[in-house]
């Protein structure tokens, strides 16, 4: 090591950078290679993609940082002139609400009585709940009321959510279901 | 919400976030604003550093209290004598914005001679049917006016209610020309003059008496909304489900709109009254409804009784004045929406296609249905009601009759894993085995994996990107119902059933992408805007046509993707625009931030004062101005008087700021479109330990009951029984958790903020019942029995009521079996008791026990 390279690593001495100036040992001289090599994870994202807080219906901007494929940070938007950068508890937690360790990847399958959950394909799931509706609609079709009006419907099928859901998800959850003829249609404003 | 819709046509909040910073008053009363809306309560704390006055009127004392300038502490369920009093208050003193009043509402209008109020018939209005436990609201009607399709609706009873239910509207009027009035407010049966016996024994000492808060107490509050008040000064109020989940909830936002019409404060800057939601798109899923009695837009579902075609439909519901005179426009466009060049002219625009309603099928109904078996199959995505619906028990028990149940949720919630996780599987009341529901659990994605818009608590739709795709099976609900819908048609497209031709003449074609063929959001939202004969999109909804050539998912939203703009996608920095913000997102209706806001401005078109300037009649470009877009026909000139035979917007005048109101005046004074009365009055909560001071009838009369094995009541005030349960129980929420707990008990931050269920006591009960602060504490009633850690605090306070004290238990709803901490569901305690109008759960006031001590069958920590 040459002389220089001594000093310089002397100089680094926190007691010597807290006489230079740092006199409380809370600043300059409190700092580590290692702090001076950190840096937020935000700045290593691939991209920054526009978004809004899952949670309340203040509706609060959020920015979702990716990187490798995968929402490494979800932050405040200070942008929006609703929310102007800040999430509450829960917006700020959202990062641990998409990644959650109880969050489920797979389809699974209870049949009637049974004590445990099964493995089901997606698209098998699929091709039997629509079985499941058509029968079930059948079975319980109303053409017309005991006076011959109109009815056009099944009792026999309910839907219940919404509030969650985007816009676009109530739109066509209302039109699929309208056509089937389910009126049943229900979701959390009033709960 | 009706009490919205029906007392200035639209079912929304009147005004928007922001402008609370424009207030000089706000309060803040059924919502814990701090706590439940935190990011939106700085708008409040901005108001309060310009020097407002910040009222939190609640039965706790919460971190909304805490920065309030007062808190007044209420018993729970007593809010409309509370806000009666102001009324009576306002009236006493001659303190009404008497101008506003007289141009702007139906005070002036003469009602029908035939109405008896509840103060003539100690409770009831004139057209009780105690033997349907109905309305016929034939005598609440305006003096020579019938209400528009008052014998269809006769026909229909009860559901009436159901018909504008959430709908942004209340029933029309029958004819188009202006309603008889007295500008001078005098005439014994003008709407001033009802209001004023109706509420003249609602003093400050009745006040005190049912509500518990000291008299002096409440005139200061009253006395500050009213000097805060007027062409200078405006206040504004804030609430959420404190005021709504009542037997009477309607009725708490309807006295809400009668003081702040009274007083001058909708349509103006810093004033209005702003409903706080509580999910990300409760109010989407309100406008587009996921409703069983709504149509997109508000527009009502057929009924099987008096709509057996679109013209007897569209008589029923088009009103000759104001906006809702153009339904045909609406409904036939979004028949246009749906089934495309299939719905013709000839055929009603296949008006025919849709299922009819015949009465409550709401979610409280459908779950008992689901217990008596008539139900077979229900779909459930992104909501819990294993927790989070009143008398959850009851749910869990009736999912255990269903033949089929899917359930869509990032995680197992609570209502997919009933058939091995509940307390009736512990406490041995169901056996997994007996169990025959069939359970599909299918993982949703996040809206981190999705494109799709929210529409929040101020109206405003808010583009949400996909910033990486869904792993493994996870899929959008968009995916899931684009995928059923597809599967289901290609296995009956060879029917030649009559019953399936809605479903294979639905247009069902989204493009869609990727590998795992994820339908276009953006090609839905198109929809939904509208198109145009060239296939444009449509830029407003005052281009939709009646005749076929337009089609349009949802009327309201019109605008939302004009020239072809994903406006909801819109993110012009606050920064770089006015406090408006125009540019951020897209607002309904056509992109207005404060509605009805042409009030903001005098009879004559100038603002009411320069403090409180927003849109303005500017005489030289001869049309409205101002910081918003005018809600109003931009060219209608505020002297504009409608000619004979006008119609729609056409015959409202232009000094009449409500447009969607078939006279353009805001109603004080409901004559359709609420069930339980024309106007608010106070009843005791169903269960309650007081006896209502003001009439014989203790509840209202209207509210839906339904006593039945597992939902029974507990007999209220002085009954035999009523002392087993002595105190008042009510739920709320906290800032770490949401809702029934699926997107916060999961979550590994909010689990450990948060950990535990726990019941919150004044130090006077836990002394009078020897709770101890961190012990266990178990709560009963008829329905259930819970247990939780004990939270004695000062934050609680008994009121006294008749000389007595009333103690109030909290109890936060957000637990269950799973997550990351685990506890008891307080919805458990409650029973399914609801209000007429839009069947909401009672879960702010009922009785209860509490005792020291675990649950008697519970071990579970």
């Amino acid at each position: 090591m040459d002389v220089e390279g001594v000093w310089s690593r002397a100089a680094r001495w926190p007691l010597l950078r807290q006489l230079d100036g740092d006199r409380r040992g809370l600043g300059s001289a409190a700092r580590s290679l290692r702090t001076a090599s950190l840096h937020p994870r935000t700045a290593d994202a691939d991209h920054v993609v526009r978004s809004i807080c899952p949670y309340c219906a203040v509706g609060c901007g959020q920015r979702v940082y990716v990187k490798d494929g995968q929402v490494t940070q979800i932050e405040g938007d200070p942008d929006s002139p609703i929310s102007r950068g800040r999430l509450c508890p829960k917006g700020a937690a959202s990062r641990g609400y998409v990644t959650s360790p109880l969050r489920e990847y797979r389809v699974k399958y209870r049949r009637p009585h049974g004590t445990n959950w099964e493995a089901l394909p997606l698209d098998r799931a699929m091709d039997m709940i629509a079985d499941r509706v058509i029968a079930t609609r059948k079975e319980t079709w109303q053409d017309t009321d005991s006076e011959g009006r109109t009815l056009r419907r099944s009792m026999g099928v309910a839907n219940l959510g919404g509030a969650t859901l985007d816009n676009e998800e109530n739109y066509t959850i209302k039109k699929l279901m309208s056509a089937l003829g389910f009126v049943q249609v229900e979701n959390q404003a009033r709960i | 919400m009706p009490g919205l819709g029906t007392s200035f046509g639209r079912g929304g909040a009147t005004t928007f976030q922001q402008d609370l910073q424009n207030s000089d008053c706000i309060v803040i009363m059924g919502s814990n604003m701090a706590e439940c809306h935190p990011v939106g309560f700085q708008w409040v704390m901005e108001a309060r550093a310009r020097g407002a006055r910040i009222i939190h009127v609640d039965p706790r004392f919460t971190r909304t209290s805490a920065v309030a300038t007062d808190h007044v502490r209420i018993r729970a369920g007593s809010d409309i004598a509370f806000l009666g009093g102001i009324v009576n208050y306002i009236l006493e003193h001659r303190r009404e914005f008497r101008d506003y009043v007289v141009a702007y509402t139906n005070a002036p209008v003469i009602v029908d001679e035939g109405f008896k109020d509840t103060e003539d018939l100690d409770g009831f209005f004139s057209g009780w049917n105690a033997e349907k436990g109905t309305y016929d609201n034939t005598t609440w009607q305006y003096a020579g006016m019938e209400v528009h399709g008052a014998a269809g609706q006769r026909e229909m009873g009860a559901t009436q209610g159901e018909q504008s239910g959430h709908g942004g509207h209340g029933a029309a009027l029958k004819h188009g020309e202006p309603p008889e009035t007295d500008p001078t407010l005098e005439h014994p049966r003008c709407v001033f003059q009802l209001l004023r016996r109706h509420y003249a024994r609602y003093t400050p000492e009745l006040v005190e008496d049912v509500c518990g808060v000291p008299r002096e107490r409440f005139v200061e509050v009253a006395e500050a909304l009213c000097r805060n008040s007027g062409r200078e000064r405006t206040s504004a109020f804030a609430y959420a489900v404190g005021w709504t989940q009542h037997t009477v909830g309607v009725q708490y936002i309807r006295t809400a709109a009668i003081i702040q019409l009274l007083l001058g404060n909708i349509g103006r800057p810093g004033g209005g009254i702003l409903a706080l939601r509580g999910h990300a798109s409760i109010q989407g899923s309100t406008d587009i409804p996921t409703l069983y009695n709504i149509l997109p837009g508000y527009i009502p579902m057929p009924h099987a009784q008096a709509h057996d075609n679109l013209q007897r439909f569209l008589e029923l519901n088009t009103s000759p004045s104001g906006f809702w005179g153009n339904m045909a426009a609406y409904t036939v466009s979004l028949l246009k929406a749906w089934w495309g060049p299939h719905a013709t002219a000839e055929n009603d625009f296949c008006f025919d296609y849709l299922p009819r309603i015949t009465g409550d099928h709401s979610a409280y109904q459908t779950a008992l249905d689901m217990l008596d078996h008539r139900v077979k199959g229900q779909i459930v995505v992104g909501q819990n009601p294993a927790v989070g619906s009143a008398n959850s028990g009851l749910h869990r028990k009736a999912l255990a009759e269903l033949e089929w149940l899917v359930v869509r949720d990032l995680v197992e919630v609570e209502t997919a894993a009933f058939w091995y996780d509940s307390p009736e599987v512990e406490r041995g009341e169901l056996r997994t085995q007996d169990i025959g529901t069939e359970v599909f659990f299918l993982p949703a994605a996040a809206h981190t994996e999705k494109d799709g818009s929210f529409t929040n608590t101020q109206r405003l739709l808010q583009w949400h990107h996909k910033a990486v795709e869904p792993l493994g099976d996870c899929r959008s609900e968009l995916w899931f119902y684009y995928h059923l819908g597809r599967i289901i048609r290609e296995k009956v497209a060879a029917s030649e059933d009559e019953r399936d031709r809605p479903l294979l003449e639905l247009q069902w074609h989204y493009p869609t992408e990727g590998e795992i063929g994820e339908p276009s959001a953006e090609a839905v939202l198109r929809e939904i805007n509208g198109t145009g004969p060239d296939g444009a999109a449509l830029s407003a909804y005052t281009e939709l046509a009646d005749d076929g050539s337009t089609a349009c998912g949802c009327w309201i939203y019109c605008g939302c993707f004009a020239d072809e703009v994903n406006r909801p996608a819109r993110r012009t920095p606050g920064s770089e625009q006015t406090w408006v913000a125009p540019e951020w997102g897209w607002a309904w209706p056509a992109n207005r931030r404060i509605l009805y806001n042409r009030a903001s401005a005098d009879p004559d078109g100038r603002p009411w004062s320069e403090r409180k300037r927003y849109v303005w009649w500017d005489e030289d470009e001869e049309r409205w101005t101002g910081e918003d877009v005018p809600d109003f026909q931009p060219d209608k000139r505020p002297d504009y008087v409608p000619p004979a035979g006008a119609k729609a917007q056409d015959a409202i005048a232009g000094v009449h700021p409500f447009i969607m109101q078939p006279d353009g005046r805001g109603w004080l004074f409901v004559p359709s479109g609420v069930v339980d009365g024309p106007l608010p009055t106070h009843y005791e909560p169903h269960e309650s330990p007081s006896a209502n001071p003001l009439y014989g009838q203790q509840s209202n009369p209207a509210r839906q009951i339904f006593n039945r094995p597992g939902n029974r009541s507990h007999p209220s005030n002085g009954s035999p029984g009523a002392d087993r349960y002595p105190y008042v129980m009510t739920t709320y929420r906290l800032t770490e958790h949401h809702t029934a707990g699926g997107m916060s008990r999961f979550v590994p931050y909010l689990a450990e903020l948060q950990p535990a269920m726990f019941i919150e006591v004044s130090p006077e009960l836990a002394a009078e019942r020897g709770l101890e602060h961190g012990g266990w504490a178990t709560v009963s009633s008829e329905r259930a029995a819970i247990e939780g850690r004990v939270l004695v605090t000062e934050r609680m306070a008994p009121v006294r009521v008749e000389g007595r004290p009333v103690h109030q238990v909290g109890l936060p709803y957000h637990w269950g079996t799973r997550g990351l901490t685990r506890g008891a569901s307080a919805n458990d305690l409650f029973p399914i008791v609801l209000d007429p109008n839009v069947h909401i759960q009672e879960v702010k006031a009922a009785t209860c026990d509490i005792r020291p001590g675990r649950s008697p069958r519970g071990a579970r920590a």
